[in-house]
C-alpha cells in the first residue's frame, strides 16, 4: 500500500521553505489514498521543526537528533533516511530539490536501487504509484517518469506548489529514533562555513525578481543599483542574465538561466535582457514576466506578458518611482 | 594521483528548441552534438589538479561511437587518456545503470583518487551521475564544488556552495566531484591539441569486457526503475505581450505599475 516520507531540510533549526511545499502536496496525495503521512526531521535540537512539520500537515513526524547530525553530511543523512524506508516501509519519498536534498534523494535511491526523478514539477499518483512530471532539455521539453522500483523517490523544484498554511491546532505524532552512523563512518568534516547576504541566497525562493542584463552595459554600476532599487522597493531579489555576470557586472550567484539558477517567481522583471534560449530555460515558468528593452524585437517580448520598449536608465527609476506611490 | 573525468556528449544548447520531441524518441538528434557544457568545467579542473598535484589524468564517457567526438575535445584541451564504453546493451540504462558502467570501467582502469563530472548534463538535467558514481565506488560524494583547496594525506578540501552559504569540508579520498561554473575558466582546445585528437586511438570497451567487474553489467541486471514517458514540448505561453505606451516614459511607467498591481502580483 502506498505510502509517503517527505524529507524536511533545516539548516540552524529553520526549515527550508520548500520542505513545506513539498509537504504540502504530500499531503494532498496521502489524502487520496487514506494512508497516514510521514516525515523526517534530522538535526540537532530541532523538535521545533518537526512541531511545525506536524502544523503543516504531517501525521508522523521521525525525529533524529544527535549533536553528529548538526549540519547536512550526506552520509550520515542518507543513513538515518534509509533506515527509516526499511522500517517503516514508505513507498515514496520525497526530497525538497536544494543542494543539499538533490544529493541525499539520489544517494538514498542509488542506496536503495530504487527509480528516482530529479527536480520535479508535478507530482501525481496512478494506482498507487508515484507518477512525476520533470523539464529536460534546458526546459525545451517536459516528460512524464513512471517507476518500475517498490520504492519511489523524488526531488522537488522550489515554488511549483504553493506553501501549505500552517495549523497549529493539527495533532500527530512524534517518533524519536537513534540510528546513527558511528563517528569512524565519517568521512566528511565541515571545517568552515561562510554565510552569503540574503539577497543572494532567496533568488530560487523569491516572489518577485528583477534582473538586469547587458543592457546596463552603457553604466553597469547605476544600473544594477536602478535595478537593485526597484527589486527592494517591491520587495523583489535581484537577478542577472550571464552576459553581465560574464562581463563582470555582478556575481554570478545572481546568473538566472540553464547554467544559473532555475527561478519560478509571481513577477519577473528582465530589463536589458534579449532572453536569449539558456536565460529563458531558467525564468519562463514565472507567472507574471514584464520586459524592458529598447529593442522591440528582442525575443523576450516573446515570453512576457507585458514590456516597456525603452532605455532602462529612464524606465526602471519611473517604475521605482511609480511602486513607491502605489506602496507607501 | 590519478584523476578520472566522466563525460557526456550532449546536443547543443542554442539548438535545444529545435530538437523536436521525436528525434528525441528516436534517440536521432539533428542538432549539433558538443561535450556537455558543464563537463567543460570537470575537464578544465582535472587538468588543473593534474598541474597541481602530478599524475594522470582519463576522460570517459559512455555513449554510442559518436561520442568519441567528446573525449577528442578533452584530448584537445590536454587530457592524454581516453576511453569510449560502448556497448548496444548499455542503451536503455537509467542513471544507475550508467553509474555502474563507468563505476567498472573506473575500477577496470585502476587507482583513482578523485572522479570529477560536471554538475548536470544538459539533456538529462538530473545531476544523479556523481552520487551513483560515488555509492557504486564506494568513494566520497561531493556535490556543488566551486573550490578545491588542497588534496594531501589522503584527503581533498573543497569549498561547496550551498544556499545559505559556502561551506570548506574536507573528506577521504577517493573522492566523486561534481564542480560548478564558478570553479574554473574552461580553456578551449589548442590548435596541437586539436591535431593530435584527430590522430588518437581511443580504446572502446564492452560489456563484456567490464563483466569481470561486474558480472551484472550487460546481463538483465540493470533495468532501469524510471521510465520517460509522454515526452512533450512544454505548452506555449498562452498570451501576447501587452505593450505599454502612454507617450511618455513616466505615463508608461505608472501604467505598467497599475497593471502590476491589479495582477496582485507585487
Ligand atoms: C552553454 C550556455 C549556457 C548559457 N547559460 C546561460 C544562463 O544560464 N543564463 C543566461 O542569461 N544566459 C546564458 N547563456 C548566454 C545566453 O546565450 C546569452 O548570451 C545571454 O543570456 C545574453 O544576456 P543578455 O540578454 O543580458 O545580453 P544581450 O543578448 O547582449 O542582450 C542585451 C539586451 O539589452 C538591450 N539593451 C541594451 N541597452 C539597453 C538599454 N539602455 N535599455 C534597455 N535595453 C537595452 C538590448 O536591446 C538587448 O536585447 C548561456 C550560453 C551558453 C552557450
Amino acid at each position: 500500500m502506498m505510502s509517503i516520507l517527505v524529507f524536511i531540510e533545516q539548516f540552524k533549526g529553520t526549515a527550508a521553505p520548500v520542505s513545506w511545499e513539498v509537504l504540502g502536496k504530500a499531503r494532498e496525495l496521502a489524502d487520496q489514498s487514506g494512508k497516514p503521512l510521514a516525515a523526517v526531521v534530522i538535526g540537532d535540537s530541532v523538535e521545533s521543526v518537526a512541531q511545525e512539520a506536524i502544523t503543516f500537515g504531517a501525521d508522523i513526524v521521525h525525529l533524529v537528533e544527535d549533536a553528529s547530525l548538526a549540519s547536512y553530511r550526506v552520509d550520515p543523512y542518507a543513513a538515518v533516511v534509509e533506515d527509516l524506508v526499511q522500517s517503516y516501509d514508505p513507498t515514496i519519498v520525497l526530497f525538497a530539490a536544494t543542494a543539499r536534498g538533490r544529493d541525499l534523494a539520489a544517494v538514498v535511491a542509488c542506496d536503495l536501487e530504487a527509480g528516482i526523478a530529479a527536480d520535479c514539477i508535478d507530482l501525481a499518483l496512478d494506482d498507487g504509484k508515484l507518477v512525476a512530471t520533470r523539464t529536460v532539455y534546458a526546459g525545451n521539453m517536459l516528460t512524464t517518469v513512471h517507476f518500475d522500483t517498490p520504492v519511489q523517490v523524488a526531488s522537488v523544484r522550489a515554488r511549483v506548489f504553493p506553501s501549505p498554511q500552517a495549523d497549529p491546532a493539527r495533532s500527530g505524532t512524534i517518533k524519536r529514533s537513534g540510528a546513527v552512523l558511528p563517528a569512524s563512518d565519517l568521512r566528511e568534516e565541515i571545517i568552515g562555513f561562510e554565510e552569503v547576504s540574503t539577497g543572494e541566497v532567496s533568488l530560487t525562493e523569491a516572489n518577485i525578481i528583477v534582473s538586469g542584463g547587458r543592457g546596463v552595459a552603457r553604466d553597469p554600476e547605476t544600473g544594477f543599483a536602478m535595478i537593485r532599487e526597484l527589486a527592494d522597493t517591491i520587495g523583489g531579489a535581484m537577478g542577472a542574465s550571464r552576459a553581465a555576470v560574464d562581463a563582470g557586472y555582478i556575481a554570478y550567484a545572481r546568473q538566472v538561466g540553464q547554467t544559473g539558477k532555475m527561478v519560478r517567481p509571481d513577477l519577473y522583471i528582465a530589463c536589458g535582457i534579449s532572453g536569449a534560449i539558456q536565460h529563458l530555460a531558467g525564468m519562463s515558468d514565472s507567472k507574471v514576466i514584464v520586459a524592458i528593452n529598447k529593442d522591440a524585437d528582442a525575443p523576450i517580448f516573446s515570453v512576457a506578458g507585458y514590456g516597456i520598449v525603452g532605455d532602462l536608465f529612464e524606465v526602471v527609476p519611473a517604475l521605482t518611482l511609480e511602486m513607491k506611490k502605489r506602496l507607501a | 594521483m590519478n584523476f578520472v573525468v566522466c563525460v557526456k556528449q550532449t546536443p547543443d544548447t542554442a539548438e535545444m528548441s529545435k530538437i523536436s520531441v521525436a528525434e528525441v524518441s528516436s534517440g536521432d538528434i539533428k542538432a549539433t552534438l558538443v561535450l556537455n557544457p558543464w563537463d567543460e568545467y570537470a575537464v578544465e579542473e582535472a587538468l588543473l589538479l593534474q598541474d597541481r598535484f602530478g599524475g594522470e589524468v582519463t576522460v570517459m564517457t559512455t555513449g554510442p561511437e559518436t561520442a568519441t567526438d567528446a573525449l577528442k575535445d578533452a584530448i584537445a584541451r590536454g587530457i592524454k587518456n581516453a576511453l569510449l564504453l560502448d556497448d548496444p546493451a548499455f542503451s536503455g540504462t537509467d542513471a544507475w545503470g550508467t553509474a555502474a558502467i563507468l563505476s567498472a570501467a573506473i575500477r577496470k582502469n585502476g587507482d583513482f583518487d578523485v572522479v570529477l563530472t560536471g554538475k548536470m548534463s544538459v539533456d538529462g538535467n538530473s545531476g544523479l551521475v556523481a552520487p551513483g558514481l560515488a555509492r557504486k565506488l564506494g568513494a566520497t560524494l561531493l556535490t556543488q564544488v566551486t573550490r578545491i583547496l588542497d588534496i594531501a594525506d589522503g584527503m581533498i578540501t573543497v569549498e561547496r556552495q550551498l544556499e545559505e552559504g559556502r561551506e570548506i569540508v574536507t573528506a577521504t579520498l577517493p573522492a566523486v566531484v561534481s564542480v560548478g561554473k564558478e570553479i574554473n575558466e574552461p580553456r578551449y582546445p589548442s590548435f596541437m591539441g586539436i591535431r593530435k585528437a584527430a590522430r588518437a586511438d581511443i580504446p572502446v570497451w564492452s560489456a563484456q569486457d567490464l563483466a569481470s567487474i561486474d558480472p551484472l553489467i550487460g546481463t538483465n541486471g540493470y533495468v532501469p526503475g524510471a521510465r520517460w514517458t509522454d515526452l512533450r514540448k512544454p505548452p506555449a505561453r498562452a498570451s501576447e505581450v501587452v505593450l505599454v505606451d502612454e507617450g511618455s516614459v513616466d505615463a508608461s511607467a505608472a501604467k505598467l505599475a497599475d497593471l502590476l498591481m491589479a495582477e496582485k502580483v507585487v
